[in-house]
């Protein structure tokens, strides 16, 4: 029996942030810190010819201005993966070239923002402005080339052919494609896009530094990878290792947009230079074009299929646009169809390849779902299109076509996140459940596919499958350290990134649960590179899963030291002695906790008892989910509403069912988000136009009207208690869900993300003339 | 922005003498919109003080105090009353309560925001302002003229008439700039139809108005041609929110839907 | 120039420029709790008291506010500590950087109105933006405070 997994309780920091206490990055900076600033390039594509610094430098308060001159020329990666580093070496702290509007031109470091700002004026910048690439479509072996510089690279082979304007590339297949196809009864081809996505985390991206009393540099970072950024200053810089110390205090959201390094190279720089604290506090301009957003991907599938409905092949060519730079171009690219079509496990045959191109755009990163929403909306809007033309009922489509438990597919072996996968069965695959219970929740087999509810309006109601991984297998690593304290409660630290998804809180039910004592006795620390042992961060779905797999090891690494302890004062044999998160006992012989602690630490036998494990993945059990979206479509306006929209979730254990639904609650309106208001627009010229949160529209409370979020009852035995992934699993299904529902509705497909009124007027009417014309 | 000195004034006067004075000066109301611009002030004239954010009727007419908050407009029982509430209908559509307890009716005027929801209602009420300075204008004449204002605008001033009202606004989210608005009233038997966020700033559609009031049967038919003729006769443009044709459609949906509404 | 505020129920003076905002004042004044999330009216995360009525403190010149009474959430530690109970138990708090300033609404929403429905619950909160939660936990926990309270 369960006591403190599977069990509600409020996250450990919710309410002292509510209540205003200081925990977040800038919260910490020291108070005199000087303020960092960065000139960014007003030009799409650019090359500086010369930056005048003097008057900069001649401006009172003005400590430092720093330049591409002012660095060695080291290329480095700011994606914060694993080592060595799946991401091409292409970014220079500071380089001669600008590759984007808001690419980094110089800093300057001031004793308050208003004299940095003054400074930013005063530099005198002579560009030669280039001719840029901004048509993703067109990027490949253009003339313009985006990086030309000799000194990048890639760590190992990942497709990279920088001359062709080509950050990654990639190819597999199973089977005969072409053959199968030929053999199948219906072939539907389509081409699909999706939009770039921003993040829109509510703390901007803040860092701050000092030198410590050892004369170590130490920066809070509001980052997701607090280890791998420790590894990336120390490569851009030529600064030991051992000389840095990360701390990750409260993150104020991430969602992938804190993955990759953002002020952390500029801030350290400053600091070692001038000796005094200094931070970045990005403004919201910048966050939108001077960090990251999601891959914008354009897909072409063909899916084959028999009458009766079995799919036979499906063969995909992808896009993607990284960007300026190539942060994750590969590992996202793969994830558009590793975490994808394994969904359909029967197919005869499977074809995914493609490139990921450079572009004089802001480049694009990590974001929750990434590569597996764009995937899944193509794949999911592929399906409804070839049941539609097949007269198949889509549902039953699926259930006949889909991965069930004990299956496997051969993609798994054959792709991972930027090498070779890991062949594995599920253990735990619940879609069927999903699918049922997500039809009754919608109340389907009433409101399939639509309704006319007069005055214009009509509604239809649509869905998709989903599926995500738990960590990278083989790569992602988590580790956890438990320390007994006297008075018997217990410090846990991690080094799992708790950036607002509650993973302290979880990480500590999972001590408890193994300790079996209450989580409040469990003093959670997490991500300081010198305190906490090494995790890769919060990202891929890993921290349930793999750090959670670390603590349960660590903290049952501990609960055999206390029965062993607990024997000794005893004078007990081990066997027979048992702990049950109050006392020893063995027979009719005990000692609490508190003695025993006690005991260690001043009387006898005194020894500090710490225990320490590690977990890396041998597998990465996906978390399935089925989604139901009904929307209402105003024929008049072509607005679009969404009325309703249940999701279930095979996700494991949930460790606390109210933190995980959170996590698919969140997932799901930044999915919604994106399909239907969110897009990242660009001017002719490569200017940002949606740079502000005026612009950029991310969903309010309004349009969120209803969600029905539940679990389904699954139990992965090679999870912490059974749990597997829930961070990003509730953001893949809205798009497809959606557009079906749209489709359903009034018989207009959307192919290209995001859904507007004027992309359904203009389908109403094209299809009311083609009637017309019939 | 940015400014060089800030007053609080004692009175009209004073801020008016000041506004004479330098043309660097500039009248502050919520100040919410002037932050997101590029002025650069040397004196911000703040008007709270002065008593100019009262809501009251006086003469027939319903006075809103320039000074008055969307949301003290929104939430006013007698604004309310006027044809089916559409003025506290608009200003409940705009951002939410943190934007609407700051931005002020007479800073909405003043501008004649392109985006504006709460003018395009405003538009079909036969409304007044009233200038320090200059005294009484329509808010219609007032809205096509394209010089830039150097008064006070002190009162906005709606004729307390019994009436049936209709707004409507797209937007993509519920916070977003609109991309398109209407408001259509029937008072007196005579029809009103405006349309906003063209994305320029609000017009009447007075040939459409003028073919209503001719119909001779006020039905589905009528609508139809009179949205037809607002179409016509109503220039739209294209941004980021949408382009003219799509915005020309929406206008054509709105009109038909308003003047079912108001003449059922 | 120098402004008078009463914050929280105590006399201040700041001396603040001409094109201070609010938001920048109160933090320097180490108000951390008021946070900056879009610095332009659109997210709501700035959000304070300005004499009981909820308002973007990014967007609000300090010298307008010389005179009035403002609350943070540290002025509310009762009520935000109930409202904090509830969001706890929906699971509706994340990264917590928009919760004082939802705290602070949600209690001059419970002043302002009677008997909300959900929809006037969206209305008010509309402008406060969230981009962890998806809203519900939010709405969950918000009804639940206004049938205890
Ligand atoms: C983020 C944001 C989003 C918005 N979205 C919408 C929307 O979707 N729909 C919508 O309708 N509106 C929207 N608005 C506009 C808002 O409704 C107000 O119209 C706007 O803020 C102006 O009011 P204010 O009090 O802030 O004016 P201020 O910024 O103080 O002033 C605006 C201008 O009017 C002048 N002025 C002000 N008062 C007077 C006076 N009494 N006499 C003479 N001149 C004067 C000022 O000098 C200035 O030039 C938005 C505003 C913001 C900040
Ligand atoms: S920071 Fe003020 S509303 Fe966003
Ligand atoms: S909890 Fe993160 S923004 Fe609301």
């Amino acid at each position: 029996m369960m006591k403190y997994v599977n069990y509600e309780r409020p996250s450990i920091d919710g309410k002292g942030l509510m209540m205003g206490k200081p925990g977040y990055t800038d919260d910490l900076a020291e108070q005199n810190s000087l303020i960092v600033k960065v000139l960014r390039s007003p030009h799409a594509f650019a090359r500086i010819k010369s930056i005048d610094k003097s008057k900069a430098e001649a401006l009172e308060g003005v400590e430092l201005v720093l330049t591409h001159e002012d660095f060695k020329r080291i290329p480095v990666t700011r994606a914060g993966q694993g080592y060595p580093e799946p991401s091409p070496h292409d970014k220079f702290v500071l380089d001669n070239y600008v590759r984007h509007v808001g690419d980094e031109v110089a800093a300057v470091a001031a004793r308050d923002k208003e004299t940095a700002e003054k400074a930013l004026e005063l530099l005198v910048v002579d560009y030669e402005v280039l001719e840029p690439v901004l048509d993703f479509e067109k990027a490949y072996e253009n003339e313009v080339i985006i990086h030309d510089e000799p000194e990048i690279h890639e760590m190992f082979p990942i497709g990279f052919e920088p001359k062709k304007n080509v950050a990654a590339s990639y190819l597999m297949h199973i089977g005969d494609v072409e053959k199968s196809l030929k053999e199948c009864d219906t072939v539907t081809e389509t081409t699909f896009y999706t939009q770039a996505q921003a993040h829109v985390m509510m703390e901007p991206h803040t860092v701050n530094a000092r030198i410590d009393y050892q004369g170590r540099l130490v920066l809070y970072s509001s980052t997701q990878t607090p280890f791998h950024t420790r590894r990336i200053v120390a490569q851009a810089l030529e600064y030991p290792m051992s000389k840095i110390r990360v701390i990750k205090p409260r993150v104020g959201g991430g969602f992938g947009g804190k993955q990759c390094v953002h002020g952390e190279m500029l801030v350290s720089a400053v600091t070692l230079r001038t000796g005094k604290p200094s931070k970045m506090v990005y403004t919201r301009q910048e966050v939108f074009e001077s960090t990251f957003s999601r891959h914008p991907m354009r897909f072409d599938i063909k899916l084959g299929a028999m009458k009766d409905g079995t799919l036979k092949a499906i063969d995909v060519e992808v896009l993607s646009d990284t960007g300026a730079y190539g942060e994750h171009a590969l590992t996202v690219f793969m994830v558009a169809g590793s975490k994808v079509f394994p969904l359909y496990n029967k197919v005869d045959s499977v074809r995914f390849g493609g490139k990921v191109v450079y572009t004089n755009r802001t480049p694009a990163g990590a974001f929750r779902g990434y590569g597996a929403i764009q995937g899944n909306y193509a794949l999911e809007s592929a399906v409804d299109i070839l049941c539609d033309k097949l007269k198949v009922d889509p549902v039953e489509f699926r259930q006949k076509n889909m991965i069930r438990e004990g299956e496997t597919s051969p993609i798994f072996e054959i792709m991972g996140e930027g090498t070779e996968g890991i062949a594995m069965t599920m253990e735990t695959c619940k879609l069927d459940y999903c699918v049922k219970r997500g039809m009754e929740l919608i109340d389907w087999k009433n409101k399939y596919p639509r309704k006319d509810m007069g005055n214009g309006k009509v509604r239809g109601v649509g869905m998709a499958i989903a599926m995500q991984g738990s960590g990278i297998p083989y790569i992602d690593m988590g580790s956890a350290l438990i320390k007994l304290n006297d008075d018997g409660f217990f410090n846990l630290l991690v080094g799992a990134t708790d950036i607002g998804q509650g993973s302290d809180t979880i990480l500590a039910q999972i001590a408890a649960e193994s300790l079996r004592v209450h989580p409040d006795e469990i003093v959670v620390y997490s991500s300081d590179s010198d305190l906490t042992p090494f995790d890769v961060g919060a990202y891929a779905s890993s921290t349930t899963y793999v750090s959670g797999n670390a603590v349960k090891r660590a903290a049952d690494r501990m609960k055999q030291m206390i029965i062993e302890e607990g024997a000794l004062a005893l004078k007990v044999p081990v066997e027979g002695t048992d702990f049950d998160g109050m006392t020893i006992s063995h027979g009719d012989k005990s000692i609490s906790l508190k003695d025993l602690s006690n005991r260690l630490y001043y009387n006898e036998d005194q020894k500090q008892l710490v225990a320490v494990d590690s977990y890396v993945g041998t597998k990465s059990p996906p978390p399935f989910m089925a989604g139901f979206a009904e929307v209402e479509v105003d024929t008049e306006t072509g607005h679009v509403e969404l009325i309703d929209y249940a999701a279930v979730v095979d996700c494991g254990t949930t460790i606390s069912p109210n933190l995980a639904k959170g996590q698919v609650e969140g997932g799901l309106v930044q999915g919604i988000g994106m399909t239907l208001y969110e897009d990242v627009v660009y001017s002719k010229t490569g200017k940002m136009i949606t740079n502000s949160m005026m612009t950029y529209r991310i969903p309010t409370r309004k349009e969120i009207r209803s969600l029905k979020v539940e679990f389904a009852d699954s139990y992965e035995t090679s999870g912490p208690y059974g749990a597997k992934s829930v961070g990003e699993i509730g953001i893949d299904s809205p798009p497809a869900a959606i557009t079906n529902a749209i489709f359903n509705a009034v018989g207009v497909r959307i192919k290209s993300l995001p859904v507007t009124g004027e992309k359904i007027l203009t389908g109403i009417q094209k299809s009311r003339q083609k009637g017309e014309k019939q | 922005m940015k400014i060089n000195n800030y007053v609080k004034v004692s009175s009209v006067k004073e801020a008016y003498s000041i506004l004479e004075g330098s043309s660097k000066a500039t009248i502050i109301a919520g100040g919410a919109w002037l932050r997101l611009t590029p002025a650069e002030i040397d004196e911000a004239v703040d008007l709270s003080g002065l008593g100019l954010d009262s809501i009251d009727v006086n003469d027939g007419f319903v006075e809103i105090g320039s000074m008055a908050t969307l949301r003290q407009v929104e939430k006013s029982d007698i604004v309310k009353s006027l044809c089916n509430g559409i003025v506290c209908d608009a200003a409940e559509k705009i951002m939410g309560v943190t934007v609407r307890n700051i931005a002020t009716i007479g800073g909405t005027i003043s501008g004649k925001y392109g985006f504006s929801d709460l003018i395009t209602p405003l538009m079909v009420l036969d409304t007044e302002l009233e200038f320090h300075e200059r005294g009484r204008v329509s808010l219609v004449e007032f809205m096509d003229e394209t010089a830039k204002i150097r008064d006070i605008l002190l009162k906005i001033r709606i004729p307390m008439k019994e009436g049936r009202g209709w707004f409507e606004t797209i937007k993509i989210t519920a916070i977003d700039f609109p991309i398109l608005n209407a408001a259509v009233t029937r008072i007196d038997g005579k029809t009103k139809i405006a349309v906003g966020s063209r994305p320029y700033k609000a017009v009447l559609a007075e040939m459409a108005m003028a073919y209503v009031d001719t119909c001779g049967k006020h039905d589905a038919d009528c609508a139809e041609r009179a949205a037809m003729t607002a179409i016509a006769e109503i220039k739209f443009g294209s941004n980021s929110r949408g382009s003219a044709n799509y915005r020309k459609q929406l206008c054509e949906a709105l009109v038909k839907r308003g003047l079912r509404e108001v003449m059922s | 120039m120098k402004i008078k505020l009463k914050v929280n129920g105590e006399n201040k003076v700041f001396d603040v420029k001409a094109d201070e905002y609010l938001l920048d004042t109160l933090r320097k004044n180490n108000y951390v709790s008021v946070r900056r999330g879009c610095d332009n009216t659109s997210c709501g995360v700035c959000t304070v008291l300005i004499n009981g009525n909820p308002a973007a403190s990014c967007s609000y010149l300090s010298c307008k506010a010389d005179g009035k009474e403002i609350t943070t959430v540290e002025g509310i530690p009762e009520e935000a500590a109930k409202i904090a109970g509830f969001f706890g138990r929906e699971g509706a708090d994340q990264c917590g950087f928009c919760n004082p300033s939802m705290a602070l609404t949600v209690y001059a929403m419970k002043k302002e109105l009677v008997n909300p429905t959900d929809d006037d619950i969206r209305s008010y909160l509309v402008g406060n933006l969230c981009r962890c939660s998806g809203y519900q936990g939010q709405h969950r926990a918000i009804k639940a405070y206004l049938e205890v309270e």
